[in-house]
């Protein structure tokens, strides 16, 4: 291992520590601020008595200062106990688990599906500028990026689930069963919709970039010169131009990471999808603090993973940045 | 001059900076007058439910149908995008604020600078969803949690490029030649920062306001936003999904679409805006 990727995954593990610790006391201070009260969300309007009140506010420390809630909910954080759900009773790391694992699918699937998709339309609209591929193309791009992802859901649903009946309407696994009976057939047919829409949204930022990267390196004098030299067509951009642009177009993937969690918010609101974001919906609704809280850690690793990667391909696979490095050395 | 040349002169004889500022004008009328209908209509007419019609399909009388309990979806409709777009302005306007001071309080010295960064950052590594789940949950919910969470988590964009115009307009000459005059650093703002950032500023606050718009119909589909009985978009879609599988199509396709067409107006609007002030494009 060399200086320099010692000195890389350092100065990530430091920004890492300390973005997770402002994570973690901004958004338990947020949650501190809002008027949820922790015994009354517990109890759900049921009567008791003043003492035994008194007795969950102790249990639960109500009256505590700040800094001492702070500090309770860093320490056991750092434990990796993350509390107890309030909705479902059991461990926060078990729901965030279980539910994560199905969103990860969902998130994974629209992820490779849209980078494909959105490279793939990109260069062919890059390739014919002007034409009418391009304009539909960024046509497109334009609405659905203009579209809120829950209509483009929802119009999916009436497509293919009420007018076509292809598919099941809502809940993952059917009325009736449990979830662990439904077969993986089942399981896949609830999945495909979701991952559709959310494959068919992130399909827009991707293929805007690759188009116009594609359109400014064909412009340039070594294509120019390639031109001259009697490459043209499709030979031409996977020989010259392709290598230039699919690195910069990977790298933006993985920066979209967040745009991708927000986005299965959404979709699995929108087709009852089992997976995080409508746990942190529901959690957030029913003022499950602790699972809330749990979610945006989780998130927020989320993402830095995503622009952690984005960084990795960047320095460490970028040829003209290694390069660089050979340079710098001699 | 060519055939396709004249053609392309051919529309009412305007340059393009005319034609630019024609069709922003045209948007902005639209808008405005959309924003306007909402106090000429009789909200309690519309609201109120008229079980003779119920669940129409659209027609000329309904033009977005009506909905199970009778009400045209169509005014409906009308008074979601103003809801929307009042919405819209009045997080522009507190995201503005926070970018503007930001922005600003990064040029004092290094370290407040590094803190501004550092908060930036903060904002930037929650989904934006999920943030302003937390902050409209912070400000206790309902109309007010939406109108803070909306506005205090979108000035990131903003905030970054004017952080970063006015560090390089701090380093030009001038500026520096103006500070060796003996200037004070409020007479440099406003004399020789503030005219160049005033262009990036208004840009950034008509584009703003799609995200705005968007986050809002977003946040109160998942239920956090407005009270269930504003008929506001995100609440009319959320509704809508109970009534889908009935076939009521037109429940959801028509208040999303026109959410759409306000979204790509202000995009519009904002583009244009944006040719016109750049002086780069302006004099094509």
């Amino acid at each position: 291992m060399n200086n320099r990727t010692k000195t890389f995954i350092r100065n990530k593990a430091i920004h890492f520590i300390l973005l997770m610790l402002a994570v973690a006391i901004f958004s338990f201070v947020l949650l501190e601020l809002s008027p949820i009260d922790p015994v009354n969300a517990y109890l759900k309007q049921a009567v008791i008595s003043p003492e035994q009140r008194i007795m969950l506010e102790q249990y639960w420390g109500v009256n505590q200062p700040l800094t001492t809630k702070i500090w309770g909910w860093l320490s056991n954080l750092l434990q990796g106990n993350l509390g107890t759900s309030l909705i479902y009773r059991v461990p926060v790391v078990d729901v965030i688990v279980e539910r994560f694992m199905a969103s990860f699918v969902l998130m994974f699937f629209s992820w490779i599906i849209s980078g494909f998709l959105g490279f793939g339309l990109g260069i062919v609209a890059g390739k014919n500028k002007g034409g009418w591929i391009d304009k539909l193309v960024k046509l497109y791009c334009y609405i659905l990026q203009s579209a809120p992802s829950f209509w483009i859901g929802l119009l999916i649903l009436i497509i293919f689930s009420v007018e076509l009946g292809w598919f099941p309407i809502g809940m993952s696994v059917a009325i009736g069963t449990v979830s662990s009976d439904a077969t993986i057939w089942q399981w896949l047919a609830r999945l495909v919709l979701p991952t559709l829409t959310l494959s068919l949204v992130g399909v827009a930022p991707i293929a805007m970039y690759t188009r116009n990267e594609l359109v400014n390196v064909l412009s340039s004098d070594y294509i120019l010169f390639a031109r001259a030299r009697g490459e043209s067509g499709w030979p031409l951009i996977e020989r010259q131009a392709l290598r230039n642009i699919l690195l910069p177009a990977l790298t933006l993937q993985f920066q979209n990471f967040a745009e991708l969690f927000g986005g299965a918010v959404l979709v699995e609101q929108v087709f009852s999808y089992p997976g995080i974001g409508q746990t942190a919906v529901a959690a957030g609704l029913q003022s499950d603090v602790t699972l809330l809280l749990g979610i945006v850690l989780v998130s927020a690793v989320f993402v830095f993973v995503g622009n952690l990667l984005a960084d990795v391909m960047y320095f460490f696979v970028d040829p003209r940045i290694r390069e660089n490095e050979y340079l710098d050395k001699n | 001059m060519t055939k396709t040349e004249e053609n392309k002169q051919g529309f009412l004889n305007l340059n393009l900076r005319t034609k630019t500022l024609l069709v922003t004008v045209i948007a902005l009328i639209i808008l405005v007058s959309v924003f306007l209908s909402n106090f000429l209509i009789d909200h309690q007419a519309v609201l109120t439910s008229n079980f003779y019609n119920i669940n129409q399909a659209p027609s000329f009388e309904h033009l977005f149908g009506t909905d199970w309990m009778g009400r045209d979806m169509f005014m409906r409709t009308l008074l979601g995008l103003g809801i929307s777009i009042g919405v819209g302005a009045f997080a522009s306007v507190i995201s503005t604020v926070v970018a503007i001071l930001l922005g600003v309080f990064s040029s004092v010295n290094t370290l407040v600078d590094e803190v501004v960064t550092a908060i930036i950052d903060l904002f930037g590594s929650i989904p934006h969803i999920l943030l302003i789940i937390l902050v409209s949950l912070a400000f206790g919910g309902g109309y007010y949690g939406v109108i803070m969470a909306v506005g205090l988590t979108h000035w990131t964009p903003l905030a970054r490029v004017l952080r970063a115009e006015i560090k390089k307009i701090n380093t030009s000459e001038y500026i520096k030649l103006s500070n060796e005059f003996g200037k004070s650093k409020l007479w440099i703002a406003k004399k020789h920062i503030f005219p160049l950032i005033i262009s990036q500023i208004i840009v950034g606050v008509i584009l703003m306001f799609p995200h705005a718009i968007m986050h809002e119909a977003s946040i109160s589909f998942l239920g956090f936003g407005l009270p269930a009985h504003e008929p506001a978009i995100g609440i009319i879609l959320a509704e809508s999904m109970k009534y889908l599988s009935m076939g009521y199509w037109w429940l959801a396709f028509y208040p999303g679409l026109s959410l759409l067409l306000l979204v790509l107006l202000f995009d519009l609007i904002g583009e244009n805006v944006h040719r016109l002030l750049d002086p780069q494009s302006a004099q094509e």
